[in-house]
């Protein structure tokens, strides 16, 4: 059962094709960082007057948090509704989130002005009407909560059995909490564009803009967690423990037909705001094309792949769908902060994300694998500990 | 315990000279969430702007520039070139003259000032999560750089395009915009760009006056004005109203923005967090106690049901049955009933070996 930990003393050679890319990205990122905090946001991005939001917003933060709901959805299955099948994919989704939010503060540091001032809205004056004071107040909070959720891997792996049973009592309690939390700031980033009504192409405008966040990051987790165990699986199947194993498939058949089902309500939801709002004048038209690609390839299709893939049982469809979908997130989130946002301006006024902007970004991703790597090859994610089994 | 007391006390405002700033804003400001109705403000200041008495001489813009200490300009202020292309405030201009097409063609060319229209429930208070914004009761919006974070929220969330942002620098950057000239209005003076125009284009008084002046300039003359008084409604008013001799549309106006204040979208959504976080709770431990309590009724009616076969098939075919059962999540009736014909059979059969 210990098959894991001859792998740890192993001599796995330090030049992998994986450290090089990562640790030239890395390199590369310091460099960036010196150029944001020495020549200002204007030395690498193409933010201007009219964006003071680009992509750091767009896919750190939006997509980011979006992809991140894998943590609050797949401990509410577990622990909240009782479905015990999925036990072995919490820690994964539980550690990723956590990585994924402290990755979301960290790019924070770069696009806010005066980083150090960031605890602001919490400790200092608080702006209690702003929905970003809602937002920010909740991911500072889920943020703690998902450190406590992850932090029994830690402690199991230094061997503090009697804080870790402190921490293991917390779960029931940390798991509501997160899942509230969860709901109110995945809605609230949809809620922050309601106050730019008159910025915002009707397609993507609705007063019941949180509503089609919050929904969407219930599948945009699910589609994260059924991704991440394929990439997962092949390159830590030595580490994964029977139950791990054995749980995998139960996951990714439960939560594809739990995406399948929610990407058609979803779809539903959205269709509904086109009626409402009597929008379908648009759909003949630029953004009403990249809208019913949206909503027809990125939603639709997917909704019905990983229906057809639940049925089949064919685990290879559904992966393929995961990818799928979580692309469908990106782009969703990307159409509402950068496509239909300021959509009246001429295109000459637009922006178009800078080189270094994005090599930030990347950035950002790369120290978020790098440690998972480092946290998931050595505590225990992917297994049970020898010393902790079967005591959650 | 007053207010600033009270402010004091919880530590909120406990930063020094700038709290004291702050608690004073908090006073004096009339942000959006903690007061719903402004009434329009009748006896801030406002001003009125006139569409049709603006030459585009840019004094106003050479005022500003000298009054708030600005940078010196990247083209002069009697350089007409600017007209070329439609400019927007930015960290160097708080405000900005821009030509138009005159319509009808030969009539003479339009020009336009922006600068911060001093919402009366602005978005950029509402939007900001450090409220670093305040409308103060004079009608200036305001703008304290001491506790600003730079997230930028208040550009996103303001109609006009007004507040510019200062990306070249690269520690302390500001958010930048018209501040009404708010030490002249203290001592009961115009605004700077107010004071120097030639042409009387801009009429500064209380809000009512200056609403009551539109009307009478609109009403007096219907053929020169357009009948909408701009500014009056728009995104629940302003105090910088604007009267023109065209459809605002050809001045690069928006008609389009809708008479409710910005905070009205979002305080829905904002209503929502304390339902969720009140109700929310109670579906999810309700959630919890009906799976716990499903497992529960499951384990007795397993348990029950191998006691059963115990008693009737003895013990042995029951602890292996109890075994298998442990070992599978949910109550599978189909295996049990297997498992149920297998443990029967086999104490028949036990018992017809041992008959033998």
């Amino acid at each position: 059962m210990s098959n894991h930990n001859h792998h740890d003393t192993g001599q796995s050679p330090w030049i992998t094709p994986f450290n090089v890319i990562a640790g030239l990205i890395v390199l590369m990122g310091i460099y960036l960082t010196y150029l944001r905090f020495t020549g200002g946001l204007a030395a690498v991005t193409n933010l201007d007057d009219y964006y003071p939001w680009g992509i750091w917003i767009s896919f750190d933060l939006l997509c980011g948090v979006a992809l991140a709901a894998g943590g609050y959805t797949t401990a509410a299955a577990c622990y909240i509704f009782g479905i015990k099948k999925y036990h072995a994919a919490v820690r994964p989704a539980v550690l990723t989130a956590f990585l994924g939010y402290a990755l979301v503060v960290f790019a924070l540091h770069y696009d806010v002005g005066q980083p150090w001032r960031l605890a602001y809205p919490i400790f200092v004056q608080q702006g209690t009407t702003s929905v970003l004071f809602e937002v920010g107040l909740c991911v500072f909070l889920y943020l703690t909560v998902l450190f406590l959720e992850w932090l029994p891997a830690p402690l199991e792996w230094l061997k503090l059995k009697r804080v870790r049973n402190i921490v293991i009592k917390l779960t029931l309690v940390l798991t509501v909490f997160g899942v509230i939390l969860s709901t109110m700031h995945q809605s609230s980033l949809g809620a922050l564009y309601l106050i730019l009504p008159s910025k915002m192409h009707p397609l993507w405008f609705s007063s019941h803009l949180p509503i089609y966040f919050f929904v969407s990051s219930m599948f945009a987790g699910l589609s994260m967690v059924i991704f991440e165990s394929t990439l997962s699986h092949r390159y830590y199947h030595n580490k994964m423990d029977k139950e791990h194993l054995e749980g995998t498939p139960h996951v990714t058949f439960g939560f594809a037909k739990a995406a399948a089902w929610i990407m058609a309500g979803y779809f539903f939801i959205k269709l509904f705001g086109v009626v409402l709002n009597d929008n379908w004048g648009y759909l003949p038209t630029f953004y009403g094309f990249i809208f019913s690609l949206e909503m027809l390839g990125f939603v639709a299709l997917p909704a019905f792949l990983y229906a057809k893939g639940v049925r089949d049982k064919n685990v290879k469809l559904i992966k393929w769908t995961a990818v799928l979908a979580v692309f469908g997130i990106i782009f969703n989130r990307f159409n509402v902060s950068l496509v239909a946002y300021n959509y009246h301006l001429p295109s000459e006024l637009k922006y178009f994300p800078a080189l270094a902007e994005i090599g930030v970004t990347i950035f950002v991703v790369t120290v978020g694998l790098i440690l998972f790597k480092l946290i998931s090859t050595r505590m225990p994610i992917f297994y049970e500990h020898p010393d902790f089994k079967g005591s959650h | 315990m007053n207010r600033r007391k009270f402010l004091g006390a919880m530590g909120v405002a406990g930063l020094g000279v700038a709290g004291a700033e702050k608690v004073l804003a908090a006073e004096d400001g009339v942000t959006g969430a903690s007061v719903k109705d402004v009434k329009g403000l009748p006896d801030s200041y406002a001003v009125l702007f006139d569409v049709t008495r603006c030459i585009g001489c840019r004094q106003c813009e050479d005022a500003c520039n000298y009054e708030q200490h600005l940078p010196e300009p990247d083209v002069d202020f009697f350089d007409t070139g600017v007209f070329q292309q439609i400019r927007r405030t930015d960290w160097k201009t708080y405000t900005v003259v821009n030509q138009y097409d005159d319509k009808p063609p030969g009539a003479g060319d339009l020009y336009r000032k922006i600068q911060c229209m001093h919402c009366l429930e602005p978005a950029c208070a509402h939007s900001c999560f450090v409220k670093a914004f305040a409308k103060r009761h004079d009608g200036a919006v305001t703008y304290d750089p001491n506790v600003c974070v730079g997230c930028r929220y208040c550009m996103m969330a303001c109609p006009f395009n007004i507040p510019a942002y200062e990306y070249h620098i690269a520690l302390d950057p500001l958010v930048t915009k018209c501040t009404f000239c708010e030490h002249r209005l203290k001592d009961d003076r115009e605004p700077a760009c107010v004071e120097i125009c030639p042409t009387g284009a801009m009429y500064f008084s209380t809000r009512e006056e200056v609403l009551k002046e539109a009307r009478v300039r609109v009403v007096n003359n219907p053929d020169k004005y357009q009948s909408h008084i701009y500014g009056e409604h728009e995104m629940g008013g302003t105090n910088w109203i604007y009267i023109s001799g065209v459809p605002f549309e050809d001045v690069g106006m928006r008609m389009d923005l809708g008479t409710r204040a910005a905070g009205d979208y979002t305080s829905g959504a904002l209503g929502g967090v304390p339902l969720i976080a009140s109700f929310w709770p109670v579906l999810l431990v309700g959630a919890y106690a009906i799976s716990k309590r499903r497992e529960k009724i499951a384990k007795e009616e397993r348990d029950s049901f191998v006691s059963q076969i115990i008693a009737e098939a003895g013990p042995e075919a029951g602890r292996r049955l109890a075994e298998r059962l442990s070992r599978s999540e949910t109550l599978d009736k189909a295996a049990i009933e297997e498992e149920v014909r297998k443990a029967l059979n086999e104490a028949a059969a036990k018992t017809e070996r041992e008959d033998h």
